[in-house]
């Protein structure tokens, strides 16, 4: 096992190798990493003694779960009933241009915006909203969710 | 602070002591900060921050908790409170005991309401909601919490959620005192079912049944879960409920405990609600450390252990089934029904499994009585229902309103109507999985039960209502709720699997303006076979939403399939094009144009006229220039 995985490893003795516990790990190893590597799957399966078939099952199944590294900050625009009544949807089309965006491609050429939906906050009172690493902002147009991510390209430039 | 855990007698002097306390409390002023998930999107984090800062620069003490009697006088309570539910206003700022609701505040704000509203007592008329010119500086007066009964939500937005004295203060855990020393676990079922209390999830399946139904079971070990995979897109009470009043969905599941004989419970919560499951892990923490959580509660035998699980965002999770093999680590799959839950439910043993809002309702069911609670409500659906008001809806927000309350009164009165002076088109009731119903006055006057909006083919569902006003396509919207249940679809069966993508397709063409009458057809045909054959709920009711809209908006799918063109949705009807520098004008494609929708004159480039063509690309194969370039696929 190489060092990189030493974290996942705890976090696995953490919950005593439970196999119940497979999503809570998967949840925490996600937070940890940012993605589910195939090393990091491999070793759940072991330590948890189920098959690797069967970590990569519940892996793929679930929404949150993802198999490829993001970005470094995660924007996720609400695709709820509120916020697409109140159109969610040309905010991310403007994200994705922005982004340069095609296809099945989630995340920017730099390495620095992954941009995914999520299909409600429940803060359908400020619709449309997205979230950029966790942090909700409420009533967005495309202008100002640009100018957001402006700000952020701007503040990582300067570091 | 206790020390030890508590008895029963010693409960009851707590109890007293926080009564007591919570009434000298309710002498001195308190600023409550809205901290639901709403509120803190829109900075009440700083708000609270700024009051106490602007608290700590006078000099002003401020307490934590409750008053207590040995404690010394202090000025004012600054609490973070749960959803008020006037998301539209937020942040708001509630102040007592003035009753003062304050919206849209800035951190700016804060310095301004300490000098001016809680020390001297004067109204800031810029932060009071307004409406029609007339100003309503007291939370109770505004039209949008007039036509309210709150019973669930009662405490949420007046109390501290992580404080579980105010909790106890306010009457909590007294119904999980009351049931666990003097009632048996046969007299609690009675209870509910005899209050007539049905699932709040949607289903409106008898909770006293369900429970009864589990207590009959023959088994060593029993679960209770509660279902907070709150997934249906735009609705929002259940996560109010969980960070707003954490105990009572605790108290609720352990009162079911006791009735099923379980000593154990899953509360299983949306990854997308951080701060429900931060509440309810605290609420958790501190019932153990009172001793009302944990082995031999209270002095007694019963034991209860709680858990919370978070889900990772699959919608079928809410289904029971799902819902437990996700609990387990599993694929969130349902399984074929029979056994029943009740029967064989998390790790196939005998498992009740209820929805936040329906456990919440229990303590005081149990605490004031059946009477009260049928009271409320219609005879058939007794009790309140909270619903999120979302979409087109000039007050959007957490309600919660007596069963049988009209549409027209929950949209209108308490909604405050469209805005933007547009005319009401729809509302969506319970998502992806409900009908939408018209701006007709018999669809409007429908009570808001779980039996009316049947009539209709529409259902409650878990309460999510979305307003959509007369901008909005409802072919649109049945393709946008078809795409979000065919991508939620788990793939287990073959109806939901592939009838699901088949309604996308057919959906999507039609909304391209590229369906026909037989299209619709399909759709209805299709609907149905899935609705009969599907596995689970999901499948069942993921047709509702064009059915309902092929049933009652059939005009809008019309403009799509007979005129190709729909002015709301404004996308360009599909035509082929004449390429300008190729055209010779020789008119072969205006004479050939059966629409005679071609123009130009001879040796002129030629146009077509988007109205009238039908894309029939009878020009196409006609042009010797190859000048005529079909339709774009798109």
């Amino acid at each position: 096992m190489s060092n990189a995985l030493t974290r996942a490893s705890e976090i696995i003795d953490s919950y005593n190798c439970e196999q119940s516990n497979l999503i809570a790990i998967l949840q925490e190893i996600q937070a940890e990493y940012n993605y589910l590597s195939e090393a990091a799957l491999t070793l759940v399966a072991e330590k948890l003694g189920v098959s690797t078939a069967k970590v990569y099952s519940v892996a793929t199944f679930y929404e949150n779960f993802s198999l490829e590294a993001k970005g470094k900050h995660i924007i996720k625009v609400c695709a709820g009933t509120a916020c697409h009544v109140r159109k969610s949807g040309p905010i991310y089309d403007a994200i994705r241009d922005y982004l340069n965006l095609t296809g099945k491609k989630k995340t920017s050429d730099d390495g620095l915006f992954t941009l995914e939906t999520v299909a409600c906050l429940g803060a359908c009172g400020l619709a449309p909203v997205m979230t950029i690493d966790g942090e909700v902002h409420a009533k967005m147009t495309p202008d100002a969710a640009l100018a957001l991510l402006e700000q952020i390209r701007k503040e990582e430039s300067a570091e | 602070m206790i020390k030890t855990k508590l008895t029963r007698d010693t409960f009851h002097v707590f109890q007293a002591n926080a009564k007591n306390a919570l009434k000298q409390s309710e002498q001195v002023p308190s600023v409550l900060i809205c901290a639901g998930t709403g509120c803190i999107a829109g900075g009440s984090m700083k708000i609270y921050e700024n009051i106490k800062a602007e608290c700590e620069e006078r000099g002003l003490p401020v307490y934590v908790g409750l008053k207590h009697d040995n404690e010394e006088e202090k000025s004012l309570h600054v609490k973070m409170s749960g959803c008020h539910g006037f998301c539209e206003m937020g942040p708001l700022v509630h102040i007592e005991p003035m009753g003062i609701l304050y919206i849209h505040v800035k951190p700016e704000d804060c310095h301004e309401i300490i000098e001016k509203t809680v020390l001297g007592g004067e109204i800031i008329d810029r932060l009071v909601y307004h409406l029609d010119g007339v100003a309503y500086p007291r939370q109770e007066d505004i039209p949008f919490y007039k036509g309210q009964k709150r019973v669930v939500l009662e405490n949420c937005g007046t109390s501290d959620a992580e404080d579980i004295e105010e909790y106890i203060a306010k009457g909590g855990y007294a119904a999980f005192e009351k049931a666990l020393f003097e009632m048996t676990d046969e007299e609690i079922c009675k209870t509910i079912i005899d209050s007539g209390l049905r699932g709040r999830g949607g289903g409106g399946f008898p909770a006293g049944r369900k429970w009864d139904g589990a207590r009959k079971q023959k088994s060593d070990v029993k679960y209770i879960v509660c279902n907070g995979d709150e997934g249906d897109p735009g609705a929002f009470m259940d996560r109010s409920i969980m960070e707003g009043n954490p105990h009572s969905v605790l108290e609720g599941m352990m009162i079911a405990g006791l009735a099923a004989g379980s000593s154990e419970g899953y509360i299983y919560v949306r990854a997308e609600y951080p701060l429900a499951v931060n509440r309810l892990k605290t609420a958790i923490a501190k019932a153990e450390q009172y001793g009302l959580l944990g082995d031999n509660i209270m002095g007694t035998k019963f034991c209860f252990h709680m858990h919370v699980n978070k889900g990772a965002g699959a919608f079928v999770c809410g289904e029971g089934s799902a819902l437990t093999a996700s609990i387990e680590g599993n694929r969130g799959m349902p399984r074929v029904k029979p056994p029943r839950t009740i029967e064989k439910g998390l790790w196939a043993k005998p498992t009740v499994l209820n929805n936040v809002e329906t456990f919440a309702n229990v303590p005081q069911i149990i605490l004031k009585g059946v009477d009260w609670y049928q009271n409320i409500g219609t005879k058939k659906s007794p009790g309140t229902k909270a619903f999120a008001l979302t979409g087109n809806v000039v007050n959007t927000g957490l309600i919660e309103v007596p069963m049988g309350t009209t549409i027209k009164e929950v949209v209108f009165d308490i909604g405050g109507g469209i805005p933007n002076g547009k005319k009401f088109k729809a509302v969506q009731i319970g998502g992806p999985s409900g009908g939408a119903t018209t701006g007709s006055e018999e669809h409007l006057n429908l009570p808001l039960d779980f039996d009316s909006l049947k009539s209709i083919g529409a259902m409650i569902g878990s309460g999510g209502l979305v307003v959509m006003d007369e901008d909005t396509c409802m072919v649109e919207t049945a393709r946008f709720f078809m795409e979000f249940t065919q991508k939620e679809s788990c793939g287990k069966c073959v109806p939901c699997r592939e009838g699901t993508k088949r309604m996308l397709e057919t959906l999507n063409r039609i909304v391209d303006n590229k369906g026909t009458l037989e299209d619709l057809d399909l759709l209805e045909e299709l609907a149905d076979t899935i609705t009969n054959t599907a596995l689970c709920g999901l499948g069942q009711s993921a047709c509702k939403p064009v059915q309902s809209t092929l049933k009652h908006f059939r005009q809008d799918y019309l403009r799509h399939v007979v005129d190709h063109h729909c002015p709301i949705c404004n996308k360009e009807k599909p035509h082929p094009t004449i390429v300008a520098d190729k055209c010779k004008g020789c008119g072969k494609c205006r004479k050939n144009c059966p629409m005679e929708a071609i123009n130009g004159a001879v040796k002129q480039v030629h146009t077509i006229d988007a109205e009238k063509c039908i894309n029939c690309g009878a020009c196409v194969g006609n042009c010797p220039f190859g000048a005529i370039e079909p339709a774009k696929e798109g």
